[in-house]
């Protein structure tokens, strides 16, 4: 099990037949691994990783620190819940240190998450102060390198 | 009065690769997929490197004792005994080389005289061959076949052996092949070898890198034969080190001072660095191997897949990091083969001839390069594949 996830973090697409021979498993093995998988939602879903660069339009994103009074009975799960229903929100993460929220949100212009933040985001009732950061430069994501520049190999020993 | 400059004469014997006449058309495109490297495609494992700068930080930049660090021969010792049950004793039967490289190289130098015969299992590594003439003996090839997995049969053996005969090389696991010599075949050998008075230089830097259920068997560990072996390997293969150049050999304690003399006149000692970092390869880089042979193992399954589903006649390699496909179907010799393939899909292979005349009809393919990079190699050679066909 664990190699097949293993295999699909690394590449989602990759067929369940081609895992098998990686594997050296049955097919139908795979298929029900991965079923398995799916069922018992380790598997959330399967995402194309995009280098917006080469869009036509480049989106803005930002990560916001969020300071939050928890409540008594819920913790943080409450506000967590309020947070990750809105749209922009891309992922939420409850963080150990200075603030508490880590909040990444999506937008078409600065403009827009500005709005976001003043309008949505800091308005909510447990929120006590927000600080944004806005992303200048995306290099890597999900392990993988978004720029163009490939790493030459350096080998040239054939023998 | 003019210099002269006059060269060893057997030099001469020593004929330029196929190798390097290939790289030459290789060199010409920019945007070649290779699957024609010999050396892994990890990096040394951290643990390792960082054992490398700590030497060098505290400034342990000098000449080694001659057979290499105490503590270095003392860790290759429990290794070999632990891994493949050999015993050598460090102070006396191990020397740490320059590679296996060099290993191979004195152990021709101190055991082989002109006129000797040295027996080569071939297709196999290509240093074997014109290093022997370089020490003025005489290669005698045997060949192995695709039908017997490439493995040496004690009746070829046999059939090869004269007087003369004081060496052979046994490589197994293979490069090129992939093949590799189980217990019972090992066996068989040794039967044949403990009749003569031959000795046998075993070839087992690919030990560690071996697919089959059973880790890898040395002959050393076949009755009557570690007094007539001589074992060559390194951490180059096993743990990723191949520029920290640095191997060893295992031999009786007579074998292994005459080897021990020559080297500290020729080389002095093996990079004392290096020492310490294969300290710390082989007390605690047993989970680096697992996990890179884990990973070699899916690329290898899947390259045979790939090579089967193109319909070429393939044997399924069980060691090192090379698929060593037949490709006499496609009607093109191997140097043809690959350079239509580099031309037309911009894929690098290795011509099989380069490891020996029997190696005719074979192509080396090697995986160690990651997977989305052997995809796309196997892709392009399995449309050249498919265009030759229609061609035909
Ligand atoms: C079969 C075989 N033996 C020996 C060597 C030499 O390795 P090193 O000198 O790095 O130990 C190689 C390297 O490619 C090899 O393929």
């Amino acid at each position: 099990m664990e190699e097949v996830l293993k295999l699909l973090m690394q590449n989602a697409r990759l067929t369940h037949s081609e895992i098998a021979v990686l594997l050296g498993k049955e097919e139908r093995e795979v298929a029900k691994i991965v079923e398995k998988l799916e069922e018992d939602g380790v598997i959330k879903g399967y995402q194309a990783i995009i280098n917006y660069e080469k869009l036509p339009h480049i989106p803005v994103f930002a990560l916001i620190e969020c300071k939050v009074m928890p409540k008594a009975e819920y913790g943080f799960q409450e506000i967590a819940d309020r947070v990750m229903a809105l749209d922009e929100v891309e992922s939420v993460y409850l963080m150990a240190g200075n603030y508490d929220l880590a909040v990444f949100v999506k937008g078409n212009t600065m403009q827009e998450v500005a709005n976001f933040v003043a309008k949505r985001l800091s308005t909510l009732e447990s929120i006590l102060s927000t600080s944004t950061r806005f992303v200048l430069q995306r290099y890597k994501q999900n392990g993988i390198i978004l720029g163009e520049k490939e790493i030459s190999d350096p080998r040239n020993m054939v023998l | 009065m003019e210099p002269k400059v006059i060269f060893n004469h057997h030099l001469k014997n020593v004929k330029p690769s196929v190798v390097g006449k290939f790289l030459e058309i290789a060199n010409e495109y920019k945007e070649i997929i290779s699957l024609s490297v010999g050396e892994p495609d990890f990096q040394t494992p951290w643990h390792i490197r960082q054992a490398g700068i700590e030497a060098l930080e505290q400034g342990k930049t000098f000449y080694s004792p001659v057979r290499g660090l105490l503590a270095l021969r003392q860790e290759i010792s429990e290794y070999m005994a632990k891994r493949f049950n050999t015993l050598y004793q460090p102070k006396t039967e191990i020397l740490a080389t320059v590679g296996s490289s060099e290993a191979i190289e004195m152990a021709y130098r101190t055991l082989l005289n002109p006129g000797d015969e040295v027996l080569i299992v071939q297709p196999s590594y290509l240093v074997y061959e014109p290093m022997v003439y370089m020490a003025g003996a005489i290669p005698v090839i045997i060949e192995t076949f695709e039908k017997d997995g490439f493995r040496l049969k004690p009746e070829q053996l046999k059939e090869k052996i004269t007087s003369k005969s004081r060496l052979l090389i046994l490589p197994y696991p293979c490069n090129p092949t992939g093949a590799i010599m189980e217990k019972e075949d090992l066996e068989s050998i040794a039967e044949v070898i403990r009749e003569t008075d031959m000795l046998v230089l075993s070839d087992e830097i690919y030990a560690e890198l071996n697919y089959s259920d059973i880790s890898h068997v040395s002959i050393a560990s076949i009755e009557g034969m570690r007094e007539r072996t001589i074992v060559t390997s390194g951490f180059s293969k096993a743990f990723a080190m191949t520029g920290w150049r640095i191997g060893y050999a295992c031999a009786p304690e007579e074998i292994i001072s005459a080897m021990t003399k020559y080297h500290q006149y020729a080389i002095m000692c093996a990079p004392t660095i290096s020492q310490f970092a294969g300290i710390e390869a082989l007390k605690n880089g047993a989970g680096d191997i697992v996990a890179m042979r884990n990973e070699y193992n899916m690329r290898r399954r899947y390259i045979v897949d790939r090579l089967l589903k193109m319909g070429l006649s393939c044997y399924e390699p069980k060691g090192a990091f090379y698929v060593f496909p037949n490709i006499s179907s496609t009607g093109l010799n191997s140097e043809d083969f690959c350079e239509k393939l580099l031309k037309q899909k911009q894929v690098a292979v290795i011509p099989g001839n380069a490891f020996g005349e029997c190696g005719e009809g074979f192509v080396r393919i090697s995986y160690s390069f990651s997977l989305k990079h052997i995809i796309e190699a196997m892709n392009r050679m399995e449309e050249f594949i498919q265009e030759l066909s229609r061609e035909n």
